[in-house]
């Protein structure tokens, strides 16, 4: 029963060997060698490219990515949560309510930026109606700020803690929750005192899956954040096309790789098996 | 609380879809400004009379249309050989795939690629951004076909070979028919991220290698523009009732 298995077995292999492994290692060697003269890399060996991790100019953009994923995550979660109960708790038109938070997740994330670009710029419709309404004289200046980038990666990521929160939501035992009702708890008291510290470790599973992926967002920044606004993501970018010192990109990747992996090893041990 | 949680999940709901919506309306008024002035095609006719667009819409279309083709045939094959017998190296590979940052899967295929050139006479193009798509799609290939084969009975394979078919045989006539609404649903994923990707596909695309994405892309940094609504809309409309079948297929 074996042969057939090695024999599909080998192209994946191949694949993933060439593709993910092979470009790894490339990008692990890369980042502890020297830059050369016309980009590229060269000898000697060094560690000097994750020393100038510490530099204030890229430490505070460490420090920036890490807080605007945050805060994003958070507003995920809090938002995300109540989301996730009332699809739990909507009996036959579940499908329909989670399809509907599937589907802008499959659609063209980089789209649904610019429609908030549209929505968000000087000339933009939300202005535009305020000006008009006679709310404001002139343009509140939206777009190109921590703000915007903030809001586009919750509206990014949105699904991203809405089906993990779900799938806790709908894995508990509504029996808990009666029993709480029946011993004179009220529905706010069952929410926050037996609901929510059950639901503990999918909200730190989703806040993860959500975390990781706005860590490394590029076009989020790039796109509503401007100039102004550089994250890690833009800084590999960077480091690679214009700059074009590799090794010290590679150094960023291997960073922001590391933290990644380890952040959604921990989901993994949990038993939100991905595969 | 019940109605608070009806009224909060329709604000949600509205938050995720609306600016959709919007764009759509604005991508058939015929002013070029934020300001209804009336119904218009036009923004449709400039989108097809653009030379460029057109291009990159053919070129992200054959990439995506080969990229699929090859991820969903290698992605099941991986998917049913990890069914048989687990492969941690194989599982970790595709783990690996699906939760690296995408701009470190971009820059690694970029440096992948560039080193290898530096012995092969190629350049960056269509090939290029094809087995980057291939490198990450087909993750996503295996969980939906891996998922479906999870409820798939061993015994039935069992009871074809003691019929006299082959091993291939038995999955041929066996055990992929069982598996065609996941594989069909899979490869319609595949398609989706492949003609959606900007981030990788940057990266490693050469010059005369332009992508939908790209241009959509460039048109964004350049600012709004009534073109770019029509397009967006376009693209949402068509990837939305792909993805809609998907689900569809997904839970047949």
């Amino acid at each position: 029963m074996t042969r057939l298995r090695s024999l599909f077995l080998a192209p994946p292999a191949v694949l993933m060997l060439v593709t993910i492994a092979v470009p790894l290692v490339i990008i692990c060697v890369y980042s502890v060698l020297s830059r050369g003269a016309y980009g590229g890399v060269e000898l000697p060996w060094t560690f000097e490219n994750y020393g100038r991790l510490i530099d204030p100019l890229y430490g505070g953009i460490f420090v920036r990515s890490f807080a605007l994923a945050g805060v994003a995550t958070l507003l995920c979660i809090v938002l995300g949560f109540p989301l996730a109960l009332f699809i739990a708790q909507s009996g036959a038109r579940k499908n329909l309510y989670l399809s509907l938070v599937i589907l802008p997740f499959w659609t063209s994330f980089l789209i649904r930026l610019y429609a908030w670009m549209f929505l968000l710029r000087d000339t933009g419709l939300i202005n535009t109606v305020l000006q008009a309404v006679g709310v404001i004289r002139e343009p509140l200046p939206m777009l190109y700020n921590n703000g915007a980038v903030v809001l586009g990666l919750v509206y990014g990521f949105l699904p991203f803690a809405v089906l993990p929160l779900y799938a806790t939501l709908e894995r508990l035992d509504q029996n808990l929750l009666d029993a709480a009702a029946d011993l004179g708890a009220r529905p706010i008291a069952v929410l926050f005192r037996v609901t929510l510290p059950l639901c503990a470790p999918g909200i730190g599973a989703a806040a993860i899956l959500v975390f990781v992926p706005c860590l490394g967002t590029y076009i989020t920044s790039d796109l509503l954040g401007g100039s102004k606004t550089i994250l890690i993501g833009n800084l590999v970018q960077n480091q690679f096309t214009t700059a074009r010192d590799w090794p010290f990109g590679a150094a960023v990747s291997i960073v922001l790789m590391m933290v990644a992996v380890l952040l959604l090893f921990a989901v993994r041990r949990r038993g939100e098996e991905l595969l | 609380m019940k109605r608070g949680l009806t009224v909060y999940a329709t604000a949600v709901y509205a938050f995720l879809h609306v600016p959709l919506v919007i764009l759509a309306i604005f991508s058939v008024n015929s002013s070029r400004f934020t300001a209804w002035q009336g119904f218009s095609w036009q923004w449709y006719g400039a989108m097809f009379a653009d030379r460029d667009l057109l291009e990159a819409a053919g070129n992200s279309l054959l990439i995506a249309v080969v990229s699929t083709a090859l991820s969903t045939v290698i992605g099941t094959l991986a998917a049913y050989a990890l069914w048989k017998r687990a492969s941690a190296w194989l599982a970790g590979g595709l783990y690996l795939s699906l939760v690296t940052p995408e701009i470190v899967t971009g820059v690694s295929l970029l440096a992948l690629f560039q080193g290898a050139f530096r012995y092969l006479n190629l350049r960056l193009g269509m090939h290029t951004v094809i087995l980057a798509h291939l490198s990450f799609s087909i993750a996503y290939v295996v969980v939906v076909v891996l998922a479906r084969l999870r409820g798939f009975d061993p015994s039935l394979e069992e009871a074809a070979l003691d019929l006299g078919a082959t091993e291939f045989g038995a999955f041929r006539r066996v055990t992929l028919p069982f598996l065609a609404p996941a594989i069909a649903a899979a490869a319609m994923l595949a398609f989706t991220i492949s003609i959606d990707d900007y981030v990788i596909t940057s990266l490693v695309a050469g010059v005369d290698s332009q992508t939908l994405p790209m241009v959509i892309y460039a048109m964004a940094r350049r600012g709004v523009s009534p073109v770019l609504n029509a397009v967006s809309t376009t693209v949402v409309l068509l990837l939305g009732v792909l993805v809609l079948f998907s689900e569809r297929l997904r839970r047949a």
